[in-house]
């Protein structure tokens, strides 16, 4: 099982560096949607202070959605993903598979890269610690519900939009607990309560999502 | 054993729900008109002034219901999403489809007659209160769902993926609601909340039930009449739509 | 009942706007939905007819080239 897995994630990793443009221009995404908020504003430090973690988190989600269709699209293209869906092994582990090496490739450098955007707003370091955590916590999760919305538009049309607006509601609950997990932290609260909610929600998000997805995948492959 | 299950999967082709449904709509009609006659008597005629709120409140008996059934309809849709999976029958895939827009109406009309309701009661004409807030996510739920089913061109498909989202849905509202509130006292000191309704004479409590019976009569009218044209559009090209419609002339 | 005169009625206690804004609302949605209903499925029956006629035209059209064939 975990060699599948395994397997899995390492042609995805390979591919997805053949195509490293499309990683970048995601970061770079990310970046540009977060300092046009201060642009949109005003630069009031105290201002973008308070307003540091949302706007983190929403370019995150933002960024993470631009990247979704590319999860099952190019596979679909080239006929690959039907032998996927063939082959005796659980779609759902090849699913999983594939989130992770999603997450490798998205959501985790968008974690590595929030701390340097959250020094434009100012935030203190503890803050920018916790939002790392909570990014790398919470993005997992975001690949892994996402799948669901790309499996579901697979080949459809107006997929990213449409992969948008089913998925974003979905992401609320991450979004809430990631960025309350920062903003807890600015208050003086503590993020522990926002952060093991937001496990919680990866763990949930990421074991159950691949079968959800999986199912979606036959469904569009029919 | 067999035989049961027989029967009852007899009633799951069109073809013999179509003049079923025919005619238990008429009944469903009546019955919405006359909840909702006895709901607004009550309601708007009888009930006394609320002490806090004054006549303002009044608007609780149709929000209220219309929450109810956004709700509900949601459950009810899941269900049959559920059912089409499971039996792989077509109609449940259809009465899915012909609830949604339903719902997605009930969500709207409770966000607008809260928003109504808010502002001369908090001065605002939304609230970021969780219940407002949670309706707000459903009502995104509910267009998903039917921009999901339009987008697919293949009736079967488009079942099949909507029933994926409802499902996925109807086990996300509950973990939306829990974190929406979480977010909503941690981030609101005051009481602002439409929760915070008037303490309910009976007579307010009864103009409520009346409207929501009137509410779920009147959606499972609306409901059987869109399963119909929904169910002549997608069966156009088998016999008993043919025999039927030609023998109209 | 609990109104003394109708105009106190519709004032509703000065909140007249927004209680009858709600009511029009919710009446407006709750006859237009089943009226587009009603309008949908008369069109989808008429498009439907013209398509039976059409093809039942197509099918005797073939039927009597080929008898004389």
């Amino acid at each position: 099982m975990l060699s599948l897995i395994r397997a899995v994630i390492s042609r995805d990793l390979r591919l997805a560096m053949r195509r490293q443009a499309d990683i970048v221009s995601a970061m770079f995404f990310f970046i540009i949607v977060v300092s046009l908020f201060p642009l949109g504003i005003g630069p009031e430090p105290e201002l973008l202070r308070k307003l540091a973690p949302g706007v983190l988190w929403v370019a995150a989600l933002l960024a993470t959605m631009l990247s979704l269709p590319r999860l099952f699209a190019d596979d679909h293209r080239d006929g690959t993903l039907e032998q996927l869906a063939l082959t005796p092994q659980p779609l759902g582990l090849i699913v999983l598979g594939k989130v992770i090496a999603h997450w490798l490739v998205s959501g985790l450098p968008l974690a590595l890269l929030a701390p340097v955007l959250g020094i434009q707003f100012d935030l203190s370091s503890d803050a920018l610690w916790v939002l790392t955590i909570s990014l790398l916590i919470g993005t997992p999760a975001l690949s892994g519900i996402g799948a669901i919305g790309a499996a579901l538009t697979l080949g459809v049309r107006g997929g990213g939009v449409l992969l948008s607006l089913l998925v974003l509601p979905l992401y609320i609950p991450v979004l809430i607990f990631g960025a309350g997990a920062v903003d807890a932290t600015v208050t003086g609260l503590g993020p522990q309560a926002h952060l093991s909610l937001l496990g919680a929600l990866t763990l949930g998000g990421v074991f159950f999502a691949p079968w959800a997805t999986a199912a979606a995948l036959r469904i569009a492959l029919e | 054993m067999n035989n049961r299950l027989v029967s009852w999967f007899k009633y799951a082709s069109p073809q013999s729900f179509y003049p079923i449904a025919g005619k238990m709509i008429p009944w469903f009609w009546a019955l919405a008109a006359l909840f909702g006659v006895a709901g607004l008597y009550v309601g708007f005629l009888v009930a006394p002034t609320d002490a806090q709120q004054g006549e303002g409140y009044r608007i609780i008996f149709l929000h209220v219901p219309a929450s109810w059934m956004s709700m509900f309809i949601y459950l009810v849709m899941a269900f049959w999403a559920a059912m089409g999976l499971i039996f792989n029958t077509r109609l449940s895939g259809m009465m899915a489809s012909a609830l949604a827009p339903t719902g997605a109406l009930f969500a709207f009309l409770s966000l607008w007659t809260g928003a109504l309701w808010g502002k001369p009661m908090w001065g605002a004409w939304w609230v970021w209160d969780a219940r407002l807030t949670s309706e707000l996510i459903l009502l995104f739920l509910y267009i998903g769902f039917i921009a999901l089913q339009s987008a697919i061109d293949d009736p079967r498909r488009a079942d099949k993926a909507g029933a994926i989202l409802a499902l996925v849905g109807v086990v996300n509202i509950p973990i939306i609601y829990f974190s929406v509130k979480w977010w909503n006292t941690l981030h609101q000191g005051s009481s602002v909340s439409l929760t915070k309704s008037p303490s309910m004479a009976a007579l307010m409590l009864w103009g409520m039930l009346l409207c929501a019976l009137a509410f779920w009569m009147y959606s499972i009218a609306v409901a059987l009449m869109r399963a119909r044209s929904i169910m002549l559009e997608r069966e156009r090209h088998t016999e008993w739509v043919r025999t039927m419609l030609t023998s109209k002339e | 009942m609990h109104w003394n005169s109708f105009s106190e009625f519709l004032a509703m206690g000065n909140h007249g706007v927004y209680v009858w804004g709600s009511v029009a609302v919710t009446a407006l949605l709750m006859t237009l939905e089943p009226i587009l209903l009603i309008q949908g499925r008369k069109s989808l029956i008429t498009r439907l007819k013209r398509q039976f006629r059409a093809e039942r035209a197509d099918r005797s059209e073939q039927n009597t080239r080929r008898s004389t064939d």
